[in-house]
């Protein structure tokens, strides 16, 4: 018990840190990734390679004066940015990186916990996130801002819808269960989900880039109409926080997609090449190695977020609506019927 | 089934529930009494472009955004209903694929009308 409490302390500030961590250097690797897509240097002043780029951002936002303007509700705007942020640490909880290995006689997960509702708290929590969001924007008192965040909290909960039924499919496909660990030992031995489910992939997919208010959705904060959008009044570390939060919201969507579709962290061969390289069930290297399988599948998808910022233009919102509620959940839905006639007629799930 | 339901395991989340807080509350505090201070009174106003602002920013703006709200709140509603139904898919079998695929079409008719209301026209 002692040792299960301790363990799970020091997992949980560790996750914490790496969190932290990744969302400080998802700047950086923005920032550079960027210059590589247009054929510039990038940030290279600081240290080598500008590594220590994120450490000076950081410290800047900590010392800068920080501004709550006269008209605002000061409880609120203070609020809006912490709940963000908060929320954003919150998600992170359910995620497994890597297998069970024993220490000492005690079997322990490198996940900090896993309950038989995950998705559906998945779910939750990000759905709360929309609050941290209209609230900073409506406390500001600025007319960008309420416009950014109530563009922000519609399009959000616009596709959310089709991610909810996009992952019911999800759930079909991995046999009915809602724990993200179960899922993802379900790709251990078979293919990865993604060969089950494709379109709902494409579907998730463009459902998260429109929750984590990325690019080509980034119409809660464009710049050409809304100044900065629902962090316009925003300074020093609560724009700093509102910056985080998406950024650690960005790393874990992305650990969420390469869990649930692409096998977390599962790869071809896992078992043989443990064995060749002489480990045995439970060594904590399975673990180790599997969540760095784990974080290199997250890495490409954060690229690829960028990627698709450099890449696409941003849409017009009559567009984002659009496809939102007329093409994604009629999508999602016959996605669903694909897969329930798929589970019927090749898996042979149900005997008819 | 190995995922369990116990109140143990929803201890490490009420553990990083505190770590969060802490940090989210000490940076909030720490960041307000490191900063330098000083305000003006231009400096204090809303933010407007550079001219002077106008007037309260709460103002009524499009209805078009509350009919989202509340159709995501039905359409929201009726996809929690199906989750039940996907964990359980296998032991319903085709009695519980008819049911819902019922209650789906009832949603797409009721989808179908807000298309024919052009509840959802974002163009004009």
């Amino acid at each position: 018990m002692t040792v299960f409490l301790i363990y799970k302390a020091i997992l949980c500030v560790l996750i914490f840190a790496v969190s932290l961590g990744v969302a400080a250097y998802a700047t950086w690797w923005e920032r550079k990734f960027a210059a590589l897509l247009q054929d510039r240097k990038g940030p290279n002043r600081a240290g080598p390679l500008g590594l220590f780029q994120p450490l000076a951002d950081g410290g800047k936002m900590f010392m800068k004066e920080e501004i709550i303007p006269n008209v605002s509700n000061k409880f609120l705007f203070i609020l809006g940015p912490s709940l963000f942020l908060f929320l954003s640490f919150l998600t992170g909880v359910l995620i497994p990186w890597g297998k069970d290995f024993t220490y000492d006689g005690h079997a322990l997960a490198l996940q900090l916990t896993d309950i038989n509702v995950g998705l559906l708290y998945i779910l939750g929590v990000t759905s709360i996130a929309v609050y941290g969001i209209i609230i900073g924007g409506w406390a500001s008192n600025n007319k960008y801002s309420l416009l950014g965040a109530v563009r922000a909290s519609s399009q959000m909960i616009s596709y959310e819808i089709a991610m909810g039924i996009s992952i019911i499919a999800l759930v079909i496909t991995a046999g009915g269960t809602l724990s993200f660990r179960e899922i993802l030992d379900t790709q251990d031995a078979g293919l990865a989900n993604i060969c089950y489910q494709p379109l709902g992939f494409l579907i998730f997919f463009i459902c998260a880039l429109a929750e984590t208010n990325r690019a080509p959705f980034d119409l809660a904060e464009c710049e050409t109409e809304l100044v900065g959008g629902y962090h316009t009044e925003y300074s020093a570390f609560k724009l700093g926080a509102f910056m985080f939060g998406e950024y650690i919201n960005m790393f874990v969507s992305s650990a969420i997609m390469a869990g649930l579709y692409f096998g977390g962290y599962n790869f071809p061969f896992a078992k043989e090449f443990y064995h060749m390289i002489g480990l045995e069930d439970g060594s904590a290297w399975i673990s180790l190695i599997g969540a760095g399988v784990y974080l290199i599948k997250t890495f490409i998808f954060i690229s690829v977020f960028m990627w698709i910022r450099w890449t696409l233009p941003r849409f017009r919102y009559d567009q984002l609506m659009n496809l939102g509620w007329r093409v994604l959940i009629p999508l999602s839905l016959l996605n669903l019927a694909i897969t329930v006639l798929v589970e019927i007629f090749i898996r042979g799930t149900i005997q008819l | 089934m190995n995922a369990t339901n116990t109140p143990m395991d929803y201890l490490p989340i009420v553990m990083m529930f505190l770590v969060a807080f802490g940090f989210v509350a000490t940076t909030m505090f720490l960041t307000h009494k490191l900063g330098p201070k000083r305000k003006t009174k231009i400096k204090l106003e809303s933010f407007e472009c550079g001219i002077h602002s106008e007037g309260n920013a709460r103002l009524p703006f499009s209805v078009k955004y509350f009919l989202v709200a509340i159709l995501f709140v039905l359409f929201d509603v009726e996809v929690i209903f199906m989750y039940p139904w996907a964990v359980n898919f296998k032991d319903l079998g085709l009695p519980g694929i008819i049911e819902v695929f019922s209650f789906i079409i009832l949603l797409l008719v009721g989808f179908y009308y807000l298309l024919a209301k052009k509840a959802l026209r974002w163009e004009d």
